[in-house]
């Protein structure tokens, strides 16, 4: 084969259980990298995107600036961006804080938690300043496909990556799509 | 007697004086994507999902009366993207985190977003603030996720005989309110029992202590789709109201 599909993918607001789904995909991975190979992702622990990038899969929303700019990086790097899982496509558990002003969260955590010893509020210059509110990527970037669930399922995974490799437009039959 | 016809995607279905277009449509087993119509209630039609084509033009099946010779569209592709871009702006509106929710597997929207394939919003999220109301004993009322059908409005009108609900406000300001002097349930007569805490299409009005009793794999909607289940159960309610016209 000529080259290989280049796949990238990587947690943004996300809790890497999207990542985890993917590899449930067991020893199916050994046909995937049969044709694929893998990008910038943490499972490879390459830090950018190369040039060209075949298939991008975003697990998790936007909740810091971090967020935003690698994502940029990803939808500029990427021919396919894909929205992955519940957090990629709405925000996720990490949005139920919108409707609470971030100070009162961080004050809560940081500050009024039980537990908490030596209270303070991080503020050094390396840590990626927290967004007003958690944001979905599509509100951010043009999102090419949509993979739904929390996580979606390994055949969800399979059923997409496997349609992409095959020139077929890729679609999820009515037993592979979740909310949950 | 002649019988009354019309067609549904060019099936012919017959249909009793008085029906509506959905009721005709249950009847004959045909489903019609809808939430704000229960055909236990009188119908609202304003969640818009029932749309079909009648001879050419948009009408809420669950309020448009069937007429002899009328020709109805429903499960074309138009419709259906219609319908699903109106379940995305349902989901937009609200605040709607499936995997956190009780009546995730059971809920009629996530139900109603999974027969029409919708894969995402699409448009960007209002995450409006709303209240809960968490003060009765055993009702909960999470109104991030009502959609405003007014069923339990309905049913505490006119079942429960109570009135324990009601819609103010407008446009996006729409919310449901709690007839009592204090707003709140807990100074209200509602009780389990009541017809108006089993009607909730989502998960607004919940029986507390009773989430995630039954497990992933067996819930409503993990092994059959909505149009299933919805003719299964509405198929004798719209047959026992024929027989009583
Ligand atoms: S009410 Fe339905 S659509 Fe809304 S969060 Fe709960 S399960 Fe999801
Ligand atoms: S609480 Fe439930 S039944 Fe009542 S209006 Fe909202 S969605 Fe409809
Ligand atoms: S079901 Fe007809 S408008 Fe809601």
């Amino acid at each position: 084969m000529a080259g290989k599909i280049k796949v990238a993918t990587t947690s943004l607001a996300g809790c890497f259980g999207c990542h985890m789904s993917f590899l449930d995909i067991d020893e199916r991975i050994l046909a995937l990298a049969e044709i694929a190979e893998f990008d910038r992702s943490p499972l490879t622990d390459i830090k950018h995107c190369s040039d060209q990038v075949d298939i991008g899969l975003v697990e998790g929303g936007l909740c810091n600036a971090e967020n935003v700019h690698t994502l940029r990086e990803f939808r500029e790097s990427c021919k396919i961006l894909v929205a992955v899982g519940a957090c990629a496509i709405n925000g996720g558990l990490p949005a139920m804080r919108n409707h609470i002003p971030l100070q009162e969260c961080l004050e809560e955590s940081y500050l009024d938690a039980v537990g908490v010893e030596n209270p303070q509020i991080p503020n050094d210059v390396e840590l990626p300043l927290l967004l007003n509110k958690v944001h979905p990527i599509h509100e951010v970037v043009k999102v090419d496909y949509f993979l739904p669930g929390c996580p979606p399922s390994a055949d969800v995974f399979w059923k997409f990556l496997t349609d992409l490799a095959s020139g077929a437009e890729p679609s999820l039959p009515y037993e592979l799509v979740h909310y949950d | 007697m002649t019988e009354h016809m019309l067609t549904i995607d060019g099936q012919r279905i017959p249909f009793t004086e008085g029906q509506t277009i959905i009721e005709a449509a249950t009847a004959a087993g045909v489903y019609i994507p809808h939430l704000c119509h229960n055909p236990e209630f009188k119908p609202h039609g304003s969640c818009k999902l029932c749309t079909v084509k009648v001879n050419g033009r948009n009408c809420s099946a669950c309020t448009f009366p069937a007429a002899d010779g009328q020709e109805v569209l429903n499960n074309t592709q138009e419709l259906n993207e219609t319908r699903r871009t109106i379940t995305q702006m349902l989901f937009i509106e609200g605040n709607h985190f499936c995997p956190s929710c009780e009546k995730s597997g059971n809920c009629q929207l996530q139900a109603v977003g999974y027969y029409l394939n919708m894969l995402d919003a699409h448009f960007p999220f209002f995450y409006p603030s709303r209240e809960v109301d968490a003060s009765h004993q055993e009702v909960m009322l999470d109104r991030d996720r009502c959609i405003l059908c007014e069923l339990c409005v309905r049913a505490s009108r006119d079942v429960d005989g109570k009135n324990v609900f009601a819609l103010s406000g407008r446009g996006i300001n729409s919310h449901l309110i709690v007839n009592s002097t204090t707003g709140k349930l807990k100074d209200t007569d509602i009780s389990v029992d009541d017809k108006a805490v089993h009607v909730c299409p989502v998960g607004a009005i919940l029986i507390k202590r009773k989430g995630f009793e039954v497990p992933i794999g067996e819930r409503i909607y993990d092994g059959q789709d909505i149009g299933q289940v919805s003719l299964e159960h509405e198929m004798p309610i719209v047959e026992e109201a024929e027989h009583g016209r």
